[in-house]
């Protein structure tokens, strides 16, 4: 196995590819819910909905926790462990103020009256958004694996392609959800 | 220099430079070698068996419930015994009709047909054919396979269920599968249904990522994209749509989810049931529809890609001749994928759907005639004029041949939707997709196991009883499914229990019986295949040549039993396309040789 990748030098790395591919297929369901969403908004018996301002700040928050471990990867290729690490941790924490912030505008939105059952709008705004957040989460589980692994002092590893993975999938979180953002202000 | 000289070169090679140690070193337990295996060929064999068991329950499935559409009036006292509950008196339950319709539909489209024929044989074939000594990740592949095995699990639990399983019909539209008062089968199994499809879909989304990754990115020196072999071009474009698709059938089953626990209105509104007004409001079940069929339809192209490209394959290597139009099929393969995205509404003419709106529909859904027809024309004229030697391999694919021509043909009926107002959910519907997608992607696998158990187990098949495992099937298919077109043609619904009622069917009480008769016939030779393929697994006649079919791709250069890793030595390299036969005054090249000074490029 490591013989035929070292052969294939110049092409992305196999792992990378995967991940570039499952990032597809998870367009593709935001896709079929966004798309239904369209459908459904078109229908008689859609009530439009006010984002809360919460919303904004969990924004600006995943936004920094991108710069955050882009920072990391840096620190990692210089390897500065140390600093690595913290910049990893920062990542971590802010993805999870991240989520904590969703939870909050959920509960803001549920006391305003805007229930999951009461509308089929409001519906499509708890999954499409908790979704998100799902994913979130999971990437936030990847980073504390990569986190733990990174203070594991007996085994050092200086292999770039997993901290390339977290880097990618995390964007790619970063920008489902200034996507889905937009998309939620705008078509209403 | 035939092929055992090769082997025997490189087996010298291995000596010289003695780094096979990655391949033999290891001592691997039971467990780790058959069951959470990561070698791709063993992976291939346990969606290969699983397949095998769920085509058997399913068919059995057919059986019973063929009985009673043949004989409505009887009663068979054994399926008490079998069914229980099921069948007060040896009388089919109505319900529990639904229930065996919907899981036939279920296990074979999604049980069978997809995890068993292309997780078969991509994860056989593509490392085999790529030149590469496993998958890109191995252990994704194992999860792959055992979340198939789980959704396996909770599938078959959902049959034993006071309830029964989900009984709504394969497509589940609500309101009947959202509403669990609706009916019996829509309670907890149609819950287990959902929980099950969710584990089947992330078991196809984590294999084709794999497939699409190792087809990209492992090929092995030389193997450029169009030296790949049919089959596996036919795999990756499967395996595309199924990454493409299968997730949209995830969110569908979310929101439905949302709807039967939640109190959300995505698919329902306005509905009594019981003499009860349902709070719901402002959903479609429309939406429904949509959804599901856009990944419905690219799933009628996941049947049936890998079919063709095996197909494709052993057309070309039992009639000794280069496939005609190698890069018309690619092409072909690739129009047929773009196109069956942009098709789904054909399944929803009569919905209510806007009229200027089918138009596109109709059209896009007739264009993609134009590639069937191309491939079914390159396979003809592969044939043509071949020295064609009628293995079991050959005698399914020229079936599958058949069966697609004849199935295909009355898709262009069907995809007119002002046809399609008479025609829908009759059994013109129920022969049509039986024939094109159903019996023929059946044979595609057929041929698939026939060409490829020498390389799979090491040991050929019985011929005699393959022949008559073939011939039966064959007449058979087409005894079953050729009188349905004159049902449905008469306007004779489909999923309905008994049509004894009905004055314009009773003509039909002797057909109904004559097709029952037959699917009985042929579910029984199929337990012939199913002893012939066990059987054969271990008392078979064995491989004492490295390639027995005389075929030029790579899986064939590998000793007879692989072990994990594939190749002994290193890879070969390939210098040509995978499809010189006849070349030269030479039977074939296998495209490990490199392209002599003096010959033909093709």
């Amino acid at each position: 196995m490591i013989a035929v990748m070292k052969e294939q030098k110049n092409k992305i790395h196999p792992h990378k590819f995967t991940l570039w591919v499952a990032l597809a297929s998870i367009v593709m369901m935001f896709t079929g819910f966004t798309s239904a969403y369209i459908v459904k908004r078109n229908m008689a018996n859609w009530i439009s909905f006010q984002l809360p301002k919460i919303f904004w700040y969990s924004t600006a928050v995943i936004i920094i926790s991108s710069i955050t471990i882009i920072l990391s990867r840096n620190c990692f290729r210089r390897r500065e462990m140390k600093q690595y690490r913290l910049w990893l941790a920062s990542t971590l924490v802010l993805g999870v103020i991240f989520v904590c912030l969703q939870y909050i505008g959920f509960t803001q939105l549920w006391h305003s009256g805007i229930t999951l059952t009461k509308n089929v709008s409001f519906s499509f705004l708890y999954i499409i958004v908790g979704l998100h957040a799902v994913h979130v989460l999971g990437g936030v589980i990847a980073l504390l694996v990569v986190l733990i692994k990174a203070y594991n002092v007996k085994r050092k590893n200086y292999n770039i392609v997993p901290v390339d993975l977290m880097n990618t999938y995390w964007h790619f979180v970063d920008l489902l959800w200034i996507y889905l953002l937009l998309f939620l202000v705008m078509i209403r | 220099m035939n092929n055992e000289e090769v082997s025997h070169e490189q087996s010298l090679v291995v000596h010289d430079l003695g780094h096979a140690a990655h391949v033999h070193h290891h001592k691997q337990s039971f467990i780790t070698k058959y069951i959470f295996s990561q070698d791709h060929k063993i992976i291939s064999r346990q969606f290969l068996i699983t397949g095998i068991i769920w085509a058997l329950i399913g068919g059995l499935f057919s059986v019973i419930f063929r009985l009673q559409l043949g004989y409505p009036d009887s009663t068979f006292p054994f399926l008490q015994d079998l069914l229980g509950h099921w069948a007060p008196g040896g009388k089919l339950d109505p319900e529990f009709y639904y229930a065996l319709v919907t899981m036939h539909g279920t296990i074979l489209v999604f049980f069978v047909l997809t995890a068993g024929l292309s997780g078969t044989f991509a994860n056989f074939l593509i490392p085999l054919q790529v030149g590469a000594r496993d998958m890109a990740s191995p252990f994704l592949n194992m999860l792959s396979y055992w979340f198939f095995f789980s959704a396996s699990i909770v599938m078959f639990c959902s049959l034993f269920l006071q309830t029964g399983p989900a009984s709504g019909g394969w497509t589940i539209y609500p309101p009947l599968s959202a509403l669990g008062d609706a009916m019996s089968g829509s309670k907890t199994g149609m819950d287990m249904w959902l929980a099950s499809m969710g584990l089947f879909i992330i078991s196809q989304l984590l294999a084709g990522l794999n497939y699409i990754t190792t087809i990209l990115n492992m090929r092995t020196k030389g193997m450029s994209m169009t030296r790949l072999p049919l089959t596996i071009w036919s795999l990756f474009f499967t395996a595309v749509l199924g990454v493409l698709s299968f997730p949209v059938l995830l969110s569908a089953v979310v929101l439905l989810l949302f709807d039967r626990h939640l109190g959300t209105s995505f698919f329902l509104s306005d509905i009594v049931i019981g003499g009860k007004i349902l709070p719901n409001e402002g959903g479609s079940p429309i939406l429904f529809q949509h959804l599901f069929w856009f990944l419905g339809h690219p799933e009628v192209y996941i049947i049936a890609l890998p079919a063709m490209g095996i197909t494709s394959e052993v057309i070309s290597v039992n009639s000794r001749k280069p496939i005609f139009g190698y890069m018309a099929m690619v092409g072909s393969f690739f129009a047929i994928a773009a196109l069956s995205f942009m098709v789904w509404a054909h399944h929803m003419f009569v919905t209510g759907l806007n009229p200027f709106l089918g138009s596109f529909f109709v059209l896009l859904t007739l264009l993609i005639a134009v590639p069937s027809a191309i491939k079914v024309f390159n396979w003809l004229t592969t044939l043509w004029k071949g020295s064609i030697r009628f293995t079991p391999g050959m005698l399914f694919a020229i079936g599958f041949v058949s069966l697609f021509i004849s199935g295909g043909l009355t898709g262009i009926w069907l995809g007119n939707s002002s046809l399609d107002i008479h025609l829908h959910d009759t059994y013109f519907v129920v022969a049509h997709f039986h024939l094109v997608m159903g019996v023929a992607s059946m044979f595609g696998m057929f041929a698939g196991v026939y060409h490829w158990f020498p390389k799979m187990f090491g040991r050929y098949m019985n011929n005699t009883l393959s022949y008559i495992h073939f011939w039966i099937t064959i007449a058979g298919a087409y005894c079953i499914f050729w009188p349905m077109h004159y049902e449905g043609l008469a306007g004779m619904p489909r999923r309905y229990y008994d049509f004894s009622n009905w004055e314009s069917f009773k003509m039909f009480g002797g057909l109904n019986e004559f097709i029952s008769v037959v699917a009985l016939i042929v579910f029984a030779t199929q337990l012939l295949f199913i002893f012939n393929f066990f059987y054969s697994i271990f008392k078979g006649r064995k491989v004492t040549t490295p390639n027995p079919w005389g075929a030029t791709t790579l899986e064939w250069t590998t000793p007879i039993r692989p072990g994990h890793g594939n190749w002994i030595s290193e890879i070969p390299e390939v210098y040509r396309w995978p499809y010189d036969y006849g070349k030269d005054g030479r039977d074939f090249i296998p495209q490990t040789e490199p392209v002599g000074e003096n010959e033909n490029r093709h």
